[in-house]
Parts: C-alpha cells; structure tokens; sequence
C-alpha cells in the first residue's frame, strides 16, 4: 500500500483527539482509508434513540475528491436510498478539498435533523414526506426502532 | 481553523497571484501570424482562422474593451463571457447599472476593491508560517497563495486542485476558489502561473477558446473531423462557407451546405432520419437484387443505370425504381418524382401509416442515393485523372483536358443539390410551384444521370473528340439546370409560394 499522505495521517489524528460529539469514526485496522462510523440519531428527530453505522472512503485522490460514504444501517430518509447513498452537495459538485472527514460526518448529521424532500433521492420516501408528513415520520421513526437500536 | 486569520501574508511571496494579473491574456500566441486575406464569396465575407489566431482574436476583443473600461484583462474575460462575447451589451450594463451586482453575477471580486484588500494584506506582513487546509503541511507563507477573497492555500495543492478540475472535470471558465462555499473564480494569469503542465495548460487553452467559439455569435468550428479552424462571419446568415480544410458547410447549422432546403427543415429531417434509422439502414444497404434473374448487385459507382453482373442476364435496370433502364431517357417517365395519383391509389388500399411511411421512404431512398453517389466521388475522380493522362498522351494538351474535372466537380454539386430537393420536396405541399419545382428536378435528375454515365463508362480514346463536346454540353446543360432550379426555390421563398406539410 502505498504511504498514507501526511493529510490523512493528521486529520484522522485529530479526528481521535477531538471527536465530534454524537459521532465515532474509527479507521480500519488493515486500510486507513478506511472508516468505520456510527452516528447517533439527533434529538428530536425521527432518529432520536438510534444508532446509524455507515462506511466512509477516502479515494486515491482524496482530498481533491470527495470522500465516499454510504450508510449500511437501513435508513428512511427522503435523502438517503436503499443502498444507503446519500445526496449530499458537498459529496458531489459542491465538495471542496479544504473540507474534511468532521465537515462531511457533521453534514450527514444535519440532514438527519432537517431532511429535505425536495432534493430526494429516494422517490417514494419523498414523496410521502411531502404530501403526508406525519405518516413519514411514523414511518422513520418504525424503521430506526426496528433496525437502529438492536444493538 | 482559518490560519490565514492570525498569520498575515507576505508581500514578496507569491501573496496575491493575482494581483499580477494585469499582464496580458497568458494563452501562447504566436506572434506575427498574419490573418487571413478575407474570403469574398459572392457578397458573403468570412475569414477562416487557425486555434492561435482565435486565442489572439479573443486577446483583441478583450482589449478592445479594456481601452474603454480600465480594468484587470481576467476580469474583461470572464465579464464578456458573462455576457457571450457581446462588448456592447457589456459596456452598456457597465456604464448604466449597479457595477457591484454586476460583478457579483459574473463571480468576481470587483477589481477596485481588491486593491485595497491587498493593501490590507501589507499592512500585516511578515515573515511566518501556515498551515495549508488541505495538505495540513506547515509551509513558509512564501508557499502560500491564494485569490483576492483571501483563502490560502499551499502552491502544490492549488496546482492539483486546478489539474483536477481541467483535466477531471473538463472546467475552465469557472471554476472556483478551493475554499469550501467561496464562489471567486479563479482568473487566468492565477491558472497560468500554478500549472506547469503542458498537457493541462493547452487542455486550458482549448477549454477557454472553445468556450470563446462557441459563445460568439460570430464564430463557428469547422465540424469536419480533425479540423481546428474557425469561420468567422459579419453576419449570422444561412450561407455557404469553405474553411482552408476545403469542407463546405452551412454557417447558420454547421450541415453540409443544403441549398436549396432550409436549414430547420434539414434539422428535422436529419432527426426523422435518425430515427427511422432501422428503416434508412434498410434504405440504404448497398446491394439490390436484379429484378429479372434475381442475382445480387452491388452498387459500386455514382450511376442509377444498373447492368446486372450475371453474363447470362445481363439486364438494364435504374437503380432507384428497380425498373427496366429503357424508358428512362424519355421524358415521360418520372423515377424523381413522388406520383401523387399512384400515392392516393396507394392510400385507398392501404392504412394511413404505411402510406406514410411509403412516401418517407420514397424521398429517403432518393436523397440517400445521391449520398451514397456522393461518397464514390473520390473514385471517379482518380478515374478521371487517368483519363485525363491518357487523353494527354493522345495529343490533347493539358488545358484541353481539364474539362473533364470540371464535369466532376458538376457532377457532385448537382448530386449534392438534388439529395437536397428531395427534402424539400418531401415537406412540400402540392401547387403549381410545386409541379414546376418538380418538373425542374426531374430535368436535372436525369441529367445528371446521363452525365454521370458518360463519365464512368463511355469515355475511350477512340472516341476523345466526340466525347469532350457530348461531356461538355452536358455538363453545361446541369450546371445551367441546377441553377434555374435553385433559382426558382430562392424566388419562391421572396414570394411565398412554398407551403410545407408539417
Ligand atoms: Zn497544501
Ligand atoms: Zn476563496
Ligand atoms: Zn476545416
Ligand atoms: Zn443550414
Ligand atoms: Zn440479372
Ligand atoms: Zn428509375
């Protein structure tokens, strides 16, 4: 494998040393491009009370390419898709490499709290989330109980 | 986080590139290249310019509105590109509305503003270190660079971030400052100073001129392959130009020229074509079956008068109707011509749809025969230059022999005139002008056939003296034919007399 880039090193470094509240981002023992997240459903929201794990990658260009990231706890979130993509504009034309991992985990929590159904990704979830509101909620909220608070 | 908050910058460092950037356009011109003569085609003036002399042409514009309006070269750049190279729309906004939006619609800092922020910079100087926010190295501020909105980041990164975005992302004009959510573009004379790469620099260049191209009225790329000339015209009109490649197009929709079928009318036909292209591949596969003896036959020339291969055959035939070659010289027989009788009868027996699609297929087939003759022109001008020898060698001089080219060149205008009828002829409703349009067409049609004919086959050295004045009547006869019947379209157009049916 070739040398990890000192950008890496140090903000996985300072990731440790000053974690973001609500969040843990481990990197894998065999690959440091690797992470291991877990993000805690935000206070009132439909995700409040679970635990959400998702995989973060730091591509070979990184950080003039966006890192990846998918969730792989099931979500219901008219933002995020059945394989757990996110739609993100910093994970797309809007990233820039003065971002980092922190910048991106903190985005990914703000859009637990505020989802945006005009931005969909996923289109049935949208959908309900606009023209039905509280059976989304309902629905979310189903969803974190059943698959984010098992363990 | 923002260390560019505690530690100032330096002056002597590479502080503000571009605050540099008053120097000229960076894009290497070749210096001295003298422009093309202008071409004065008929009243139709256009010049032909090379990739260099588009960058130089590009540098003029720019100067040209900076002898109005002071400011940095970048700027003008991306402000006429604002405003798709249209320096009076530019000047007038300048001049008559709010300079700041202005400026903030194009993305820029406005210039006179900067100046005081780099003073600003001075005043803080010293002689320190960053930390660069992307690679997190700690780098003397020497190091360090960045835009007029004070966002700084080590030279290393700025150049792989710039490589990334021209070279990943195809971006030129607009991209943007590296800072996340900062939308200051990034100026010329920034981008020439970071990137050293030869390949990312032309792939620069080629991105800005060609932005340039096509966002300039005026200007148009030669859309034949491999070509990088650009026609430069004083008025966007549907007309033929001739780039120095020698491919002759249609300013207004960049198609070979189409006279005399106008050019929205060729779009949707170029379109229905496409789309039917199970049905036009059909059209124009490149072999038929002899309608006697059933042996396939491959079209290998210009010419519609087929002589089946099969010894034992030997049969007549046009290639179009697939009818006995005999009654085509004579007058009476139309095989041009759509015969609206004979389409009624058809559809009386049958559906709408597939008399429809029967007289697409009837102007498709004709218009891609011609097409088809039209890619065999190469060969029969080799052809002719052999004939053209041997007649040399049987005591004709070179200037005697010359007619023969010429009947080619004839040759292929009208074939490229009469594909084109037939798509005017196919939108085109029925009247009197019409029947006359159509009558011209035919005439021209069988003409050119019999020309076509003389040529592929009936010239020896035995007959050399017949021969040249049978080829020269002839061609003169098409070239006099192809005009009447061009000249009748364009005077139906003036008088509104063509109706199309959709
Ligand atoms: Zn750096
Ligand atoms: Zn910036
Ligand atoms: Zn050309
Ligand atoms: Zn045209
Ligand atoms: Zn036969
Ligand atoms: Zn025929």
């Amino acid at each position: 494998m070739a040398a990890l880039p000192r950008r890496i090193i140090k903000e996985t470094q300072r990731l440790m040393a000053e974690p973001v509240p609500g969040i843990s981002a481990v990197p894998d023992e065999s690959n440091a491009r690797y992470f291991h997240v877990i993000v805690t459903g935000p206070e009132d929201s439909p995700f409040e009370g679970g635990l959400f794990k998702l995989e973060l990658f730091l591509p070979e260009d990184y950080p003039m390419s966006a890192p990846k990231v998918r969730f792989i706890t099931k979500i219901y979130h008219p933002n995020i898709d059945k394989l757990g993509r996110i739609c993100l504009d910093i994970l797309k034309d809007k990233w820039s490499p003065a971002l980092q991992i922190r910048t991106v985990l903190l985005s990914i929590q703000a859009l637990l709290s505020a989802p945006n159904p005009d931005d969909p990704l996923a289109n049935d979830v949208a959908e309900l989330w606009k023209i039905n509101e509280i059976e989304a909620i309902r629905n979310a909220k189903e969803w974190t109980r059943k698959y984010a608070m098992d363990n | 986080m923002n260390s560019d908050e505690e530690i100032p910058s330096d002056e002597v460092d590479s502080g503000n590139v571009s605050s540099s950037d008053d120097v000229e356009f960076p894009m290497e011109v070749e210096s001295n290249t003298s422009r093309e003569k202008q071409n004065e085609i008929e009243d139709y003036p256009y010049e032909v310019l090379s990739t260099e002399q588009i960058v130089q042409h590009m540098v003029d514009s720019i100067k040209e509105v900076n002898s109005v309006i002071q400011l940095p070269h970048t700027t003008i750049r991306i402000l006429l590109n604002h405003f798709k190279w249209d320096k009076e729309k530019l000047m007038e906004r300048y001049y008559d509305g709010d300079q700041e939006q202005l400026y903030t619609e194009a993305r820029v800092v406005n210039p006179y503003r900067k100046s005081i922020n780099a003073q600003k910079k001075q005043s803080r100087r010293s002689t320190g270190t960053e930390e660069c926010e992307i690679c997190y190295m700690i780098l003397p501020s020497s190091m360090m660079t960045g835009l007029e909105c004070s966002h700084r980041f080590c030279t290393h990164c700025w150049t792989e971030y710039l490589t990334t975005k021209i070279m990943e992302e195809g971006l030129g004009q607009t991209i943007s400052c590296a800072a996340h959510g900062c939308d200051i573009l990034v100026d010329d004379a920034t981008v020439m100073n970071l990137v050293k790469d030869s390949k990312v620099r032309l792939k620069y260049q080629q991105i800005i001129t060609n932005s340039f191209v096509q966002c300039n009225r005026l200007l148009r790329w030669c859309p034949s392959p491999d070509c990088n000339n650009v026609i430069k015209v004083h008025n966007v009109e549907p007309r033929p130009v001739t780039c120095k490649c020698l491919h002759t197009f249609c300013f207004l929709c960049g198609e070979n020229w189409h006279d005399p079928v106008k050019c929205h009318l060729l779009k949707k036909w170029i379109k229905k074509c496409d789309d039917d292209s199970e049905t036009s591949n059909w059209i124009s596969a490149n072999t038929k079956e002899c309608p006697r003896c059933k042996v396939t036959i491959e079209k290998d020339g210009g010419c519609n008068h087929m002589v089946c291969k099969n010894q034992n055959c030997k049969a007549d035939f046009c290639w179009v109707c697939l009818g006995s070659w005999e009654p085509h010289g004579s007058s009476w027989y139309n095989c041009n011509r759509y015969d609206e009788e004979e389409a009624r009868a058809a559809r009386d027996a049958q559906e709408r749809s597939r008399s429809a699609l029967q007289r697409y297929l009837f102007y498709c087939n004709r218009y891609m025969n011609h097409m088809q003759s039209l890619k065999f022109e190469h060969k029969l001008y080799a052809s002719v230059k052999g004939k053209m020898e041997e007649m040399q060698h049987h005591n004709m001089s070179w200037i005697e022999v010359q007619f023969l080219k010429r009947a080619v060149d004839i040759l292929c205008q009208c074939r490229q005139t009469l594909m084109y009828t037939y798509v005017f002829a196919f939108y085109l409703k029925k009247n009197n002008q019409s029947v006359i349009f159509e009558d011209n067409q035919s005439d021209l049609e069988s003409a050119t056939e019999t020309l076509s004919e003389y040529l592929e086959r009936d010239i020896t050295s035995e007959n050399l003296a017949d021969i040249k004045q049978k080829v020269q009547d002839k061609y003169r006869y098409c070239d006099s034919r192809r005009k009447v019947l061009l000249e009748h379209v364009h005077e139906g157009y003036e008088k509104d007399w063509w109706v199309y049916t959709e």
